[in-house]
């Protein structure tokens, strides 16, 4: 049972009371972009075995949308953080760095 | 390779069974290979039987991380059937069941295939509707179905509850060559079949790179050292993210885990494999006695092949209304798989970036049933270095054209 915590509203929930979407930190393509972009974008997803950045949204709680850095090789959770960023903050980066030292970095 | 037979029996029955040889061989690998695939699941080792049997091209190794047939070929519910939708679906499913159907006696190994016949509830409006189209089309590409009303299901399946309340039995889109097959035997008997035929099948044995020149490949890096090859299959299912990425591009897959489960063993008391797409579960029963339960996969990427409970949780609570009979069954073990899922949910069978280098994946929750089509139009890509009629579509840049297979064959659920 995965257990996160809201950056929001500070509540460990489990997954039942969250709903999954997959990558974070994506830069959209929409019309006008190439079919590589796009195909980039919508289905060449990031599928690492180690240490993945997500989506989440605390549906059954305050609704909001959250990040969550992840191992999805061990279901471990590095830490949560709130949606309004382009890339990981550095506290979560320096978590992951301590736990996961031959990590190759985000991106 | 000595054949199994009545008369091998009798044999080794006045003889203590002492001459029983051990079904396949495990050699050291050779320096190199004409062709070598990686993943000895059984999609793996039936492209290896086909690429021998179909093209002559025997010079070949399997190499695998574990143990023989110990992913998602010994993990699944081992349902058959073929009443797809679109036609490449259809067509290469239909090839798969049909191989199904003679698979026994070509491999001289008893893969336990028993068409007991396969229902796909319709339980809404919608699905009816859809069910309907289903066996039009099906008639069309010469796949059997057939459209059967409640109370014939009810004849089919006795210990169904028809009635609903909350999703009533409206019919069944019935496939009566459908079924199930021993999932270990079609992956032991392709490996026995493979090494009888002189390639060597290579276990614990993982891949760490993929070596290349020219933009060709020339072969892989493992744990027993550099292996050459001029051609490469990936044939890997959960892990194939891992392996394009040696390879030096990125699949439109993602890995999730899908879980099963079985019961205690009962008496004998439903003959055919039923699947309810709306709520969520399908069930057969073993020859054992357990009924085996599957459900639906878990929302986020994961490669431990251990699911979140709450999945088997809904499965069994939708079950239980249409089956009332198991709501006092006790489960006996869960176990769970990483599938490989596609943004359309149909597989990839298809060229690759890296020259001679080909991949055949995403299958996702519905990969056993297709295993000897899947080896048969792998092999015929590898072999021919350009698809056959059956994987042509199944091509991994239909992402970027928007030809997609719109049919969710592999969508979390119904296999």
């Amino acid at each position: 049972m995965l257990i996160l915590e809201c950056p929001y509203c500070g509540v460990k929930a489990e997954e039942t009371e969250l709903s999954p979407g997959y990558e974070a930190h994506l830069k959209r393509f929409g019309p006008g972009s190439s079919p590589e972009e796009f195909e980039a974008y919508m289905f060449a997803r990031k599928n690492p075995k180690g240490v993945h950045f997500e989506r989440w949204r605390h549906t059954y709680g305050c609704g909001k949308w959250f990040l969550a850095a992840r191992c999805t090789a061990t279901l471990e959770v590095f830490g949560t953080y709130p949606a309004q960023v382009s890339e990981p903050p550095a506290d979560i980066i320096a978590k992951i760095q301590a736990r996961r030292p031959d990590w190759k970095g985000y991106k | 390779m000595k054949r199994y037979s009545v008369f091998a029996i009798a044999r080794e029955a006045v003889r203590y069974h002492l001459g029983w040889e051990r079904a396949w061989a495990s050699p050291e690998p050779k320096a190199s290979y004409d062709a070598i695939i990686v993943g000895a699941g059984g999609h793996g080792l039936a492209t290896a039987y086909y690429l021998g049997k179909n093209f002559g091209i025997t010079n070949v190794a399997v190499i695998e991380k574990g143990w023989l047939g110990g992913g998602n070929t010994g993990r699944n519910t081992t349902i058959i059937r073929s009443n797809y939708l679109q036609d490449p679906s259809a067509a290469i499913y239909e090839k798969a069941r049909a191989l199904y159907e003679t698979l026994s006696q070509e491999l001289n190994y008893n893969i336990m295939f028993s068409p007991r016949g396969l229902l796909m509830l319709a339980q809404s409006h919608h699905e009816v509707r859809g069910y309907l189209r289903t066996v039009h089309a099906n008639a069309l590409q010469g796949v059997q179905t057939e459209w059967i009303s409640p109370q014939r299901v009810k004849e089919l399946v006795p210990i169904i509850n028809i009635d609903g309340p909350r999703y009533p039995v409206l019919g069944a889109l019935y496939q009566a060559r459908g079924g199930t097959a021993r999932h270990d035997a079609v992956a032991w008997g392709y490996a026995r079949a493979c090494s009888g035929m002189g390639m060597h099948i290579i276990q614990n044995c993982e891949v760490k790179g993929v070596r290349s020149e020219n933009g060709q490949v020339t072969g892989v890096e493992t744990t027993k050292g550099f292996i050459g090859c001029k051609k490469l299959g990936i044939v890997v299912a959960g892990h194939s993210g891992q392996l394009a990425e040696m390879a030096g591009f990125r699949l439109p897959i993602e890995a999730v885990a899908l879980q099963a489960l079985v019961s205690e063993p009962i008496k004998p008391c439903m003959d055919v494999v039923v699947m309810a797409n709306t709520v969520h579960g399908y069930m057969s029963q073993s020859d054992k006695g357990e009924m085996v339960i599957g459900g639906g996969t878990d929302g986020f990427n994961n490669y431990t092949q251990r699911g979140s409970f709450h999945h088997i949780e809904e499965t069994l609570r939708a079950l239980v209304e249409t089956f009332p009979i198991i709501s006092r069954l006790k489960m006996l073990r869960q176990w769970g798989g990483i599938v490989d899922m596609t943004g359309d949910r149909s597989p990839i069978i298809s060229k690759t970036p890296l020259g001679n280098c080909f991949i055949n994946c995403g299958w996702g929750t519905g990969g056993f049933k297709a295993i000897p089509g899947s080896g048969w139009a792998m092999a015929e890509l590898m072999a021919k270095g350009e698809p056959g009629p059956l994987a042509a579509e199944f091509n991994m840049w239909r992402f970027k054209e928007g030809q997609f297979i719109d049919e969710s064959v592999a969508a979390g659920v119904a296999h």
